[in-house]
């Protein structure tokens, strides 16, 4: 793959990204150039980077090397153009706001210091609300919801941002069936609209139905490509660092329940929730 | 004494309509910044705050200026230091402020005995001297709590985003840092409506014990905060009676009215309280078959991942 210059009118593209906490290095050498319309799994063992690599994607840890640009511009510029989903676990879920107010905090970037939310703002909300399954539960508090209505809250804050590139941290842990159709809708309806999607998550078959192409993180960037040459076996024992047992062969995602060979006990281990699909 | 009687007699005296005006406004503001406050776990700041500005309200003092530039000015640099101190990793917040708060309340000590009615001031600075207020001191905390009102309303959803999800704003590009320091110099004016009434060591119960009883009482971050506010009037009006009629302390007494509010609203608010929770909910429960509860519950939830 040739790798285009840095001022990519149409591409989310990334240099030499190399993240460090203190003088550690957690993450080097990745690599990507992310088109419209694309949708990009990050995948790789915990601890890799999957979460990192998000966070570096908006500015929110140092770069100690490389750069991110947005469609020609650095992406810390375009922070507004980013919507950030992060794992469930990182708030708090007592907090004293209902659901339509935490969607609403989506909208902040389109009205800006000083300025109220208006009709428009919460007709987008509402709209964004719908498009989970979420609406009648505009006025509940956040801690009232199961653990997938609650990730749906911020997928549709996500959305109601209306931003080029949706990143979303391990979406689909802790959540149930129903909750995993809407998310890969959504994606689904993102890449449609010409959008860019960036999944991370330790789940590789909701990874190889849902993705275009994967970058596979394990500290340092192993590889990133299209499903087809990045989604075999070699790869991913590289990715993981050990015997991984593949089910499915490259870029030909199947469910896993028609796989009966030895080595889906390790797999189930690893991704209980793409298991339930199909 | 007909009950009018026995609410109007205190307010016969002028130090006592000083009073009254004095503890509204601090218990108004220390309310409403409270719920921040409470909500992002900042107790423990706003006690060291609230110490860390005795030395510039005793410099000021012992200079015959106003009190309250100096504690504010205070205030503010060492919300400041708190940030650089922990930006050295072995020095975790929580000791920076730890350090910091024991250092300048020493300092402030020091500095005051060197005054000559040393037991007297330290006394009205530590505990409070709300019968002692003057107009000039209410003009300044009624400067000061606009300040702070105005501010929590412009920056309302800035820091509402930055409470409930640190990581969301930053990635919207919020300015996070700033809007900490923000927040601390609002809890730093607060502190300073709040010295004449309740006094330096009692401040943090104003900020974090009407705001915590609201918690109790409602889901929403807009009638907290104006819960709050209305939790810390009436704990001053309160707290100012049972002084007046029973010639105790005033700061003791307002804090202990906010207290036992606490204690009630814990007790028995109507969805969070310990009476709902443990004791009907339990009987409701014991009355409706397992079956029924589960056929109702929206979602029937996966097991979640290890």
């Amino acid at each position: 793959m040739t790798l285009a210059p840095v001022a990519h009118e149409d591409c989310l593209v990334i240099r030499d990204l190399t993240v460090a906490y203190g003088r550690k290095v957690v993450l080097k050498g990745v690599q990507a150039d992310i088109r419209r319309g694309q949708v990009v799994g990050v995948v790789g063992p915990n601890g890799g980077g999957k979460s990192t690599l998000l966070k570096a994607i908006l500015g929110m840890v140092p770069l100690v090397g490389g750069s991110v640009h947005l469609f020609g511009r650095p992406a810390t510029q375009m922070r507004a153009h980013i919507a950030y989903v992060p794992q469930k676990e990182e708030v708090d879920w007592q907090f004293p706001v209902t659901v339509h107010d935490v969607v609403m905090m989506g909208r902040y970037p389109h009205s800006g210091w000083l300025r109220r939310n208006n009709g428009k703002d919460r007709r987008i909300a509402d709209e964004v609300l719908a498009r989970v399954d979420m609406l009648e539960y505009g006025g509940t508090q956040i801690g009232q919801l199961s653990g997938g209505q609650q990730q749906r809250v911020f997928i549709a804050r996500a959305l109601a941002q209306e931003a080029d590139v949706l990143l979303l941290d391990e979406p689909m842990n802790g959540i149930d069936a129903s909750t995993q159709d809407v998310i890969l809708r959504v994606i689904e309806e993102q890449k449609d609209a010409g959008r860019i999607v960036i999944l991370a998550t330790h789940d590789l078959v909701s990874a190889s139905c849902a993705c275009d192409c994967l970058c596979c993180v394990n500290e340092r960037m192993v590889s990133y490509g299209p499903l087809a040459e990045t989604y075999t076996t070699e790869n991913l024992a590289a990715t993981y660092g050990g015997p991984l047992i593949m089910l499915g062969r490259a870029g030909v995602p199947e469910p896993v329940h028609t796989h009966h060979h030895g080595g889906e006990h390790a797999h189930h281990s690893h991704d209980h929730a793409g298991s339930e699909r199909n | 004494m007909p009950i009018v009687d026995y609410l109007a007699d205190p307010f016969q005296y002028d130090f006592m309509k000083r009073a009254l005006v004095e503890v509204i406004l601090m218990g108004a503001v220390t309310g409403a910044i409270g719920a921040f406050v409470v909500l992002r776990g900042l107790s423990f700041i706003g006690d060291a705050l609230a110490h860390a500005i005795f030395p510039g309200v005793v410099i000021a003092f012992l200079l015959g200026q106003g009190i309250f530039f100096g504690a504010l000015i205070f205030g503010i640099l060492t919300s400041v230091m708190i940030g650089v101190l922990a930006t050295n990793q072995r020095v975790k917040e929580d000791s920076a402020i730890g350090v910091l708060f024991a250092g300048t309340f020493a300092l402030g000590i020091v500095l005051i005995s060197s005054s000559k009615n040393f037991t007297r001031d330290l006394a009205s600075f530590l505990f409070g001297n709300v019968l002692g207020v003057t107009t000039n001191d209410i003009m300044l905390s009624a400067i000061a709590g606009v300040i702070v009102i105005v501010l929590i309303i412009a920056f309302y959803r800035e820091l509402l985003i930055t409470s409930f999800d640190r990581g969301a704003a930053q990635a919207m590009g919020l300015p996070v840092l700033a809007l900490d320091l923000l927040l601390l110099i609002m809890i730093s004016l607060t502190i300073v409506v709040s010295l004449r009434a309740v006094g330096n060591i009692l401040v943090v119960a104003m900020l974090v014990t009407p705001a915590a009883t609201a918690r109790l009482l409602t889901d929403r971050l807009p009638v907290m905060i104006a819960l709050a506010a209305a939790i810390g009037v009436v704990s001053g009006i309160i707290g100012l009676y049972v002084s007046y009629y029973n010639d105790v302390a005033a700061g003791g007494t307002i804090v202990l009215s906010a207290t036992a509010i606490f204690g009630l609203a814990w007790l028995f608010a109507p969805e969070h309280g310990y009476v709902m929770t443990h004791v009907i909910q339990r009987r409701l429960a014991g009355g409706i078959p397992e079956t029924t509860i589960l056929f109702e519950s929206p979602e029937i939830q996966q097991p979640h991942e290890s």
